[in-house]
């Protein structure tokens, strides 16, 4: 419900369902379900390429389409860490001098610093993106943006390409393997990067798409980018670092307090009927999440119980779930390590989805809503179960929603791992920093002193109310970790507006502040 | 009865805050072997100031103080010794070390007007220490007694092992004393912490020997434990049977019944009841779920 | 110079140095600044009031210690720097 508020004579303010002040020249969010009654928008595919152009550089891209002041150029992230194309690309924006440009990478990370630069000279002026952590994010906070960030979730931002409400000029696209009829792969070469899930809607929908690779060979094995949209293509050197790409194997987390929360996690999804046969289930890949998916796969065996799928972003741990029979299948939006890659070119049980399958609301039928449960994070969560995973409790920007409100909503059971405190901040507060994924789609938390249940969820509780497991409402948890660690003080009050959180139905969930 | 006691740094501030969590029956805040000589100081004022900040309902609390033959062990007990604690852990333990806790003890309870009696777990750490096992048992006050197979392996000069078979007489005697007395028969801790099937065979001796409980180094010991030191599923069914017989008899008027071909008497329905009274304790009667 | 030190700067503990001073003084710097900064100088602040020790310095370099331990390591630092008095 919109409301507009009056404080004094001169502003009229403009408050979401939950609260939160919007623009008042934008939709606010009205509820996790609104997208049900409204119809999918679609603007028309890009047009479709007989025969790709073949560039040599960069610098050559911006050159042939002209890349000039007020564009939006688009990126999606699969080389996390180690990408080497938005960097260089942002090399050439600086050194071109280009003003004004909007970038949309699908996540930023801290090897993305140069963007600092960018922001600071004028050359960014708006970004869209569902994550972004490092440097890049300091300029932000500190109102040196002169435009905005909007962060959209991976399902959102599918659909705001789709929709026209992104409108993206040029999508840059870095792809590990590229043939001569424009096709692409990401299982192939020395960048191996796994599924291109994230790439899929800039694909389709850019007005034009440029592939940028290191590897050019005759025919790719596996099609993960459809050449028909292929512009044009650029080989250089190295699209990125495999080390950042594809780092190693996460390993569970062994620090026992982690532990005994994901114990409890999945002692408390047995309990509650959710780990019966053909189950399906999506956890972060984190060390903690990960022991989440250890410790549901430890019941799975002790009760010979068989999943129907795992999603997400995978790796090898979720691999050796296939492997070993214990999921029929993993739908994948992003690889995280070789293992995964491996698994991804292998076995054909290991499915690539696009963003839009996993995420977005106006899909059909996205897979997170076949999920029988998501184990997430979280910074923050409130006492109406609003979750922060965007910013920290300073309203500084740490990450971003990624797949979290969309799987949050998708899934029949949300629950949020963590510990009561962290350096002895209590991660329950009366009202979020900032809110990423709204409350009405978290069910769960876990803490090591506790458990607390939506009270939406009426089934959940009459189900748990014989469990042995400490279960109690959010409040007393968080009286609980106010008696720990006291109760901590407020922060200054916010500056001006540096960004919107975007709700994956285009509506705005909340807003992103300068902090001094 | 309990079945695990874990043992918790006392100059780790964040080990501490977290002891109570990890289900552990019981805590033993260490004040000697976990803490340098150089901070015996700053391990004691954090332990005291914990202990007046914090009260555990659910979970016992004891104290690993120094040994009574070094300079710390006064000043410890001064610290800790309070309502907040159930008792105290003696390292190397002798009769006459316990007997001379038993005075400070006394003068601490009754200078500073205690509710509680404070227990004593006296480790079992020395040649002559095992010797004197069955007396140390009698004792006032003793509440369990704990195995160190470690420090025991250095007087003993013998080489300890995971098989362990060079501790199985200090082990047995453990355990019949601990029984004789009723008190916990605590076993050595299993150090390789790594090593989760290791641990799981080293509590099979310990349980198959007559020890009840054992001590944790690491918190992610106790899930292990607590499963072979817990009344087992089949166990805690059997109980439950011979309990609704028991009952069922009871209402018919007959003294002596069968179950399952075998003749049930008094002592098997009190093990029965020992055994739904531990399952009901660590709350392991089934749950019903959807 | 005669000063007393206990602590560390690990997770969830603080590091308190002090030193004999004309007058007290408390400095504080923590990781969590913004939510904590008063409540840990009242802890220690009061500490000193219980302790009547006026004439001292104590700086604390805090990684989230919780207040007992904030009141440990002072009483700690406190009568190490007496120790040295001796």
């Amino acid at each position: 419900m919109m409301q507009q508020k009056n404080i004094g004579y001169y502003r009229l303010i403009m408050l979401n369902s939950l609260g939160r002040v919007v623009p008042d020249t934008l939709r606010g969010y009205t509820s996790a379900t609104a997208y049900q009654s409204k119809n999918r928008i679609l603007i028309p595919e890009k047009a479709v390429v007989t025969k790709p152009l073949f560039l040599d550089s960069i610098s050559a891209i911006f050159d042939e389409y002209h890349i000039s002041d007020g564009m939006t150029l688009s990126f999606h992230h699969h080389l996390r860490n180690g990408d080497g194309v938005l960097n260089a690309v942002c090399q050439e924006i600086k050194t071109r001098g280009i003003k004004h440009l909007t970038i949309a990478p699908s996540s930023i990370f801290p090897n993305n610093a140069i963007i600092v630069d960018l922001i600071i000279a004028g050359n960014i002026t708006n970004i869209r993106t569902n994550y972004i952590n490092g440097p890049a994010a300091r300029p932000i906070d500190d109102g040196k943006l002169q435009g905005l960030l909007l962060m959209d979730t991976h399902g959102g931002r599918a659909r705001a390409i789709e929709s026209g409400d992104l409108p993206i000029d040029i999508a840059i696209l870095a792809c590990p393997t590229v043939d001569r009829n424009g096709n692409g792969s990401g299982t192939e070469g020395l960048s191996a990067c796994g599924t291109l899930g994230y790439a899929q809607s800039d694909l389709r929908y850019a007005k034009k798409v440029i592939l940028v690779t290191d590897t050019i060979v005759d025919k790719v094995k596996q099609i993960d980018l459809d050449g028909k949209y292929v512009d044009a293509i650029v080989q250089i050197d190295s699209i990125g670092d495999p080390e950042g790409i594809v780092s190693g194997t996460t390993k569970i987390t062994k620090d026992p307090v982690g532990l005994k929360i994901a114990r409890d996690a999945a002692d408390f999804l047995y309990q509650a009927g959710v780990i019966k046969p053909g189950f399906s289930m999506q956890t972060g890949a984190g060390g903690t999440s990960l022991a989440v998916a250890a410790a549901v796969r430890k019941m799975m065996i002790t009760k010979q119980i068989h999943g129907s799928f795992a999603s997400g972003g995978t790796n090898g741990y979720y691999t050796d779930l296939l492997k070993e029979g214990w999921v029929d299948n993993l739908y994948d939006v992003q690889c995280f390590d070789l293992e995964a890659v491996r698994s991804y070119r292998d076995n054909s049980h290991h499915i690539a989805i696009s963003a839009s399958k996993y995420g977005n609301p106006y899909e059909p039928n996205p897979v997170v809503n076949n999920l029988s449960f998501v184990a997430l994070g979280a910074t923050e969560i409130d006492l109406d179960f609003n979750v922060n995973v965007t910013t920290d409790s300073l309203g500084r920007l740490i990450g971003g929603s990624g797949g979290h409100a969309d799987t949050a909503h998708g899934a029949d059971i949300t629950i949020i791992t963590t510990t009561l405190a962290k350096a002895r901040l209590p991660i329950i507060k009366e009202h979020v920093t900032t809110i990423t994924t709204p409350g009405e789609d978290v069910d769960v938390l876990v803490t090591e002193r506790g458990i607390a249940i939506n009270p939406r969820r009426v089934d959940l509780l009459e189900k748990m109310k014989n469990s042995n497991l400490t279960i109690m409402t959010i409040s007393e948890l968080m009286a609980i970790s106010h008696q720990i660690s006291g109760i901590p003080a407020a922060i200054k009050e916010p500056g001006k507006v540096t960004g919107l959180i975007v709700y994956r139905d285009g509506t705005i969930l909340d807003q992103l502040y300068q902090r001094f | 009865m309990i079945r695990s006691m874990l043992f918790i740094p006392g100059n780790n501030p964040a080990m501490l805050q977290n002891a109570d969590i990890f289900g552990a029956d019981a805590v033993i805040l260490d004040l000697e072997d976990a803490v340098s000589p150089q901070e015996k100081d700053a391990a004691r004022a954090l332990v005291k100031a914990y202990l007046e900040s914090v009260s555990h309902q659910a979970i016992k609390v004891y104290i690993r103080i120094n040994g009574l033959d070094t300079e710390f062990y006064e000043r410890d007990l001064h610290s800790v010794v309070s309502d907040q604690i159930d008792g105290i852990v003696l390292p190397k333990a002798r009769v006459g070390d316990i007997e001379k806790l038993l005075t400070i003890l006394y003068k601490i309870e009754s200078e500073t007007h205690m509710k509680k009696t404070m227990g004593i777990i006296p480790i079992v750490e020395s040649a002559k220490s095992v010797l004197e096992i069955e007396k140390l048992a009698a004792l006032s006050r003793i509440q369990g007694m704990l195995l160190g197979a470690e420090d025991l392996s250095a007087d003993m000069e013998f080489e300890r092992t995971k098989i362990g078979t060079e501790i199985d007489y200090p082990r047995a005697k453990l355990a019949f004393a601990c029984k004789a007395y009723k008190i916990d028969a605590i076993d050595t801790p299993f150090t390789d912490t790594n090593d989760v099937n290791g641990l799981i065979a080293d509590c099979q001796k310990a349980l198959n020997l007559g020890l009840n409980a054992k001590a944790a180094i690491h918190p992610n010991q106790i899930e292990t434990i607590h499963d072979v030191f817990s009344p087992s599923p089949k166990r805690i069914e059997w109980a439950q049977r011979v309990l609704l017989a028991a009952k069922k008899a009871n209402e018919q008027g007959l003294g002596v019944f069968s179950l399952d071909g075998k003749m049930i008497d008094k002592p098997i329905i009190e093990r029965a009841t020992k055994i739904i009274d531990a399952a009901k304790k660590y709350r392991l009667l089934p749950v019903d779920h959807a | 110079m005669i000063s007393g030190m206990a602590g560390t700067l690990e997770s969830n503990d603080t590091m308190i140095t002090v030193t004999p001073a004309e007058k007290m003084s408390i400095e504080v710097t923590s990781v969590v600044d913004a939510f904590y900064h008063d409540q840990i100088v009242k802890v220690i602040y009061d500490t000193l009031l219980e302790q009547k020790i006026t004439n001292i310095s104590v700086t604390c370099q805090d990684k989230g210690a919780l207040d007992y331990t904030i009141r440990a390591r002072l009483l700690t630092a406190i009568s190490r720097m007496e120790e040295q008095d001796d």
